[in-house]
């Protein structure tokens, strides 16, 4: 007997999907000279329906297309994440894409299809819609890195992503082969059985596992996959590196973690030794390699890094708490470095922008209140409490111990000293150097808005921090249960 | 009445007239500044008004009742949601004088800045409002998670304070001590989650009364010993703490020397006996150990400063030493007398920097080779500066002489040998308070640049005016102060005793002839 196929849960993909190829039209069958605000304008009023829908595809556990697909509260969560930092980074676009003359409508329209592959990726419940989703994104993303024809960096940075990308898509690929060759299974539901009932694993399915988890290491950056990530960061126009830093990153995460609590569950105690050691690997250098940048982007992209080994933690502890640990650091992580990047985004001398961490000296005097924020952002990044970022950094540790992970724990807690150093520098070099030849004052009033937002966002965290908590917890169970 | 949350609002009213102050603009920096110091200090009197009611009961305040070691004005509220931790406050015999203290210092400090501090004076108060809030907080929290917030938090403003407004090597003293301290307070994380899931709770007064496995106690213990060593602070981790007194402002030296320090006393009493009696004993002999190595070196080394914000930075070491041997003596003398020694010591080394200060303002030079004879031009600084350099010292009838007195006796039941060695502390600060004395204030006024100094004008009178009210009522009617100290204090010894007597092994020798 055959079932209508039931779609519901992927109303949201499918918006998206639509959306996405009707704005093509719209961009090709426009004045050129109007193509891409209307494009633009139109990718925002998508991304807000797409978040809409997301939000009302309901809380209960649900497949779609013969269990390809799933969503539950973690997925809603984790698209939720997304779509508002894809929001922000078209949002943030605008005025740079045109000031430095490259905007173009395609522009938003890739963000819109990347973030469509984000969401299969965060919704998918099968090796197969794993890739699918992957591949999506980052062609989309390859393509944007190098955004800027006319720069050298951004075409190099584009060209590396795309190479070592590419590499990794491969060794991601002949994971899934093995895992399949060994189990006769691709999606989660029979993964997660056959591994359950099989007993010991068989040496060639861990080579298997350990390829996946190196495919998906490489895409979120984790140690010792991460050789790309400064080269593109600060290669890409800032935009972009913003919504590289955050979106893709969360998606990858929200995949990694699907993948290897839900079909590989069952395998733990394989895969948390390599889950620690490239944890622990990624907290290291992202606190040792950032302390000798002296380009912001490359600053952030090794504190990125570093980010990464943190919610690794979580991944690492495998329980609830642990998940929860992630999507409350990765929700505060979110704000504060879109927070960050638009901070960054309105770093400009004589009207062209500047990026070394150099250029900052004396903001304070110069602009008090950016340098106000951007020490917000500084403090939260470096998990000093009482900014929001301190609170991720917690639960991931709360997680860490519970699981009996005291030594990584121990490295965490070291390694973000180390960090703190960097962030502070920052803050030193704003309050307490001398300005060579003040920044120009920001003009741009969303970047301004952006940055008040986030600020208040993160220093405020701690006066109401249960919806954020309980919302997570809720949706760390919904994985869990799955 | 009781229903008015008056531990939050004495907490959050500086940080809610910060952000009002930010909001404060001018053409004239001039005009802000002013207006700025004004609504500082008014807030901060405020707070200070709070808190003796609190204290005093007077008008439309409960009264602090002294006789019960139950936590008082306590508020209780949801924070995280699931998971646990709560928005606990509340007050007992301990903390209740370490509240006042912080609030008792803030005007002061701001009203030393008054003329020293001419830049970004908004960012300034600022900085030492919410400053304020994190210590006023530290100190009321009855939740673990909310105390690290405070414990930590206070690094912010204090990073600023000596990096923007210090001495020439400001930044590397403000980096060396955000991330010392950050390193401590990081292992103290970690040991407070252990606890948490260990008791499934984070709330302190029920983590007071877990008893937690001996093994267990002994890393957290460590853990705790980190956090709390590095900022009492004590022999060797020290070592940040001459750097950040020296190149912080004035005022910004008065609250590390006056507040700051005692966070680590108070979290020893707080956290460690309490919550780990059984590693408090086993480790009892390692810090008397370092206490007295603390309070003989850095005694010599004080005597052998050049600079006079350092050698009083490392006179606090030698003091808060004896405050350590104090808290693990444990006994009613000791402890009573190691929270009245941290009291005293805050008012007593607060107007000890704010008198280099004085001077500092004048000349520009914490040099004590630069200054001599300054009693011929500055009589009123001098008979000041003679009343505070005495109650270092611990002469009867100051504040200082009750503290090192009760630790002295409390010592010497707990450990004759550990009494003998840091009752040459005392012989020693004797020594170097004199010296340093002597080299300011006597000998003939020889210097060029000296011979027009002139004396302290009114505004550093109503500085030092309540700071000497206080020594000389610390030191005359200590009863003020230890009575309200008492009930707790025997409760934490009380409760302390009978851990060690349940667990039956682990106390050491010295706590056994304590008894």
């Amino acid at each position: 007997m055959t079932d209508l196929p039931i779609w519901v849960p992927a109303v949201p993909e499918m918006f998206v999907a639509v959306a996405g190829m009707a704005l093509l039209l719209i961009g090709a069958f426009s004045r050129s000279d109007v193509a891409e605000r209307i494009v633009t304008n139109l990718t925002l009023a998508a991304m807000l329906v797409a978040l809409g829908f997301v939000l009302s595809v309901g809380g209960g556990t649900a497949t779609a297309f013969g269990g390809m697909f799933v969503t539950d509260v973690f997925a809603i969560f984790m698209k939720v994440l997304v779509v508002l930092g894809a929001l922000l980074a078209v949002l943030m676009s605008r005025e740079f894409l045109a000031h430095e003359g490259i905007g173009r409508f395609e522009y938003p329209v890739l963000i819109l299809f990347a973030t469509l592959g984000m969401m299969v990726m965060i919704s998918a419940n099968n090796l197969m819609s794993v890739y699918l989703g992957l591949e999506l994104q980052s062609l989309c993303l390859y393509v944007i890195a190098a955004f800027h024809r006319d720069s050298l960096r951004s075409s190099e940075a584009g060209l590396k992503y795309f190479v070592l990308g590419a590499l990794s898509s491969g060794m991601l690929l002949y994971g899934i082969s093995i895992v399949y060759g060994y189990t006769g299974n691709t999606g989660f539901a029979g993964l997660a059985e056959s591994l359950a009932a099989n007993g010991p694993a068989e040496i060639g399915l861990i080579v298997g596992l350990v390829f996946v988890i190196a495919g998906l290491a490489f895409k979120i950056s984790a140690v010792p996959f991460h050789m790309w990530t400064p080269d593109v960061y600060e290669g890409a126009p800032t935009p972009v590196t913003a919504f590289f830093s955050v979106a893709p990153k969360i998606a990858a995460f929200a995949l990694i973690l699907r993948v290897m609590l839900d079909p590989f569950g069952p395998l733990i105690d394989e895969w948390r030794q390599v889950i620690v050691a490239i944890a622990i690997a990624s907290m290291a250098l992202g606190a040792y390699a950032a302390i000798a940048q002296t380009n912001i982007k490359r600053l952030m992209a090794y504190s990125s890094i570093g980010h990464v080994g943190y919610a690794l933690m979580g991944l690492a502890a495998g329980t609830a708490d642990g998940v929860r640990g992630v999507l409350i650091y990765f929700a505060i992580y979110l704000v504060m470095n879109i927070g960050a990047f638009a901070c960054i985004l309105s770093m400009r001398r004589h009207g062209d922008p500047v990026e070394g961490i150099d250029d900052l000296a004396g903001l304070s005097a110069s602009n008090p209140r950016m340098a106000l924020v951007l020490t917000a952002f500084m403090f939260s990044l470096a998990g000093i409490p009482w900014f929001a970022g301190f609170f991720g950094k917690l639960y991931v540790f709360m997680a860490a111990i519970d699981a009996g992970l005291y030594v990584l724990a121990i490295f965490g807690v070291l390694a973000s000293v180390v960090a703190a150093y960097y962030y502070l520098r920052i803050v030193k070099i704003m309050y307490f150097d001398a300005a060579v030849e003040p920044l120009d004052r920001p003009t741009s009033r969303t970047l301004g808005f952006v940055m008040v937002v986030a600020a208040l966002l993160v220093t405020t965290f701690i006066v109401y921090p249960a919806p954020l908590v309980n919302r997570a917890g809720e949706a760390a169970r919904s994985l869990l249960a799955g | 009445m009781s229903e008015i949350p008056w531990l939050s609002i004495l907490t959050f009213l500086p940080t809610v007239v910060a952000v009002g102050l930010w909001f404060v603009n001018d053409e004239d920096p001039e005009v802000v500044a002013s207006n700025v110091r004004g609504g500082a200090l008014l807030a901060s009197l405020a707070t200070l008004a709070i808190a003796f009611g609190l204290w005093t009961g007077y008008g439309i305040f409960n009264h602090f009742d002294p006789a019960t070691h139950e936590f008082q004005f306590v508020e209780h509220r949801e924070w995280f949601g699931e998971g646990g931790f709560a928005y606990h406050m509340g007050i007992d015999g301990i903390s209740l004088f370490f509240v006042v203290l912080s609030a008792f210092l803030t005007p002061l400090c701001i009203l030393a800045s008054w003329t020293a501090i001419k830049t970004r004076v908004k960012e300034y108060m600022i900085a030492f409002l919410v400053l304020e809030t994190m210590m006023i907080g530290m100190f009321c929290a009855l939740d673990v998670v909310l105390f690290y917030v405070f414990f930590e938090g206070v690094l912010v403003p204090m990073f600023l304070i000596i990096g923007v407004w210090g001495g020439p090597r400001r930044v590397y003293a403000a980096f060396k001590f955000f991330l010392y301290t950050l390193l401590g307070s990081v292992l103290m994380l970690l040991a407070i989650i252990a606890m948490y899931y260990q008791a499934g709770t984070t709330d302190i007064p029920t983590l007071m009364a877990f008893e937690f496995a001996r093994d267990m106690q002994i890393w957290m213990w460590l853990a705790f010993f980190a956090s709390f060593a590095v900022k009492v602070p004590m022999w060797p981790v020290h070592t940040w703490l001459p750097d950040a007194h020296v190149e912080a402002p004035t005022a910004g030296s008065v609250i590390l020397a006056g507040v700051l320090l005692k966070m680590g006393g108070y979290g020893f009493l707080r956290f460690s006996v309490p919550m780990m009696p059984e590693a408090s004993a086993y480790f009892t002999p390692f810090v008397y150990g370092l206490s007295v190595v603390a309070v003989i070196y850095t005694s010599l080394v004080a005597l052998a400063q050049t600079d006079m914000k350092k050698l009083i930075a490392y006179s606090s070491v030698a003091h808060m030493a004896f405050v350590t041997v104090g808290i693990f003596a444990m006994n009613e003398q000791a402890v009573a007398g190691a929270i009245f020694q941290m009291l005293s010591h805050g008012v007593v080394s607060s107007a000890l920097f704010l008198i280099v200060g004085v001077v500092y303002d004048r000349m520009h030079s914490r040099d004590i080779a630069a200054y001599g004879g300054l009693v011929h031009r500055m009589p009123k600084y001098a008979a000041v500066f003679m009343l505070f350099m005495l109650a270092s010292v611990g002469l009867p009838g100051t504040s200082g002489f009750v503290g090192e007195l009760l630790v002295m006796v409390g010592a010497f039941r707990a450990n004759t040998w550990v009494a003998a060695l840091i009752a040459t502390g005392m012989v020693l600060g004797a020594a170097y308070m004199l010296y340093l004395y002597r080299r300011v204030i006597f000998g003939p006024l020889v210097k060029e640049e000296l011979k027009s100094i002139l004396d302290l004008d009114r505004r550093e009178m109503l500085v030092f005016a309540p700071l000497i009210v206080a020594v000389l009522w610390m030191g005359i009617f200590p009863m003020t102060f230890l009575g309200p100290i008492e009930a707790s204090v025997t409760n934490l010894i009380g409760n302390y005793e009978a851990a060690l007597a349940a667990a039956g092994v682990g106390a050491d020798p010295s706590v056994l002839a304590a008894r």
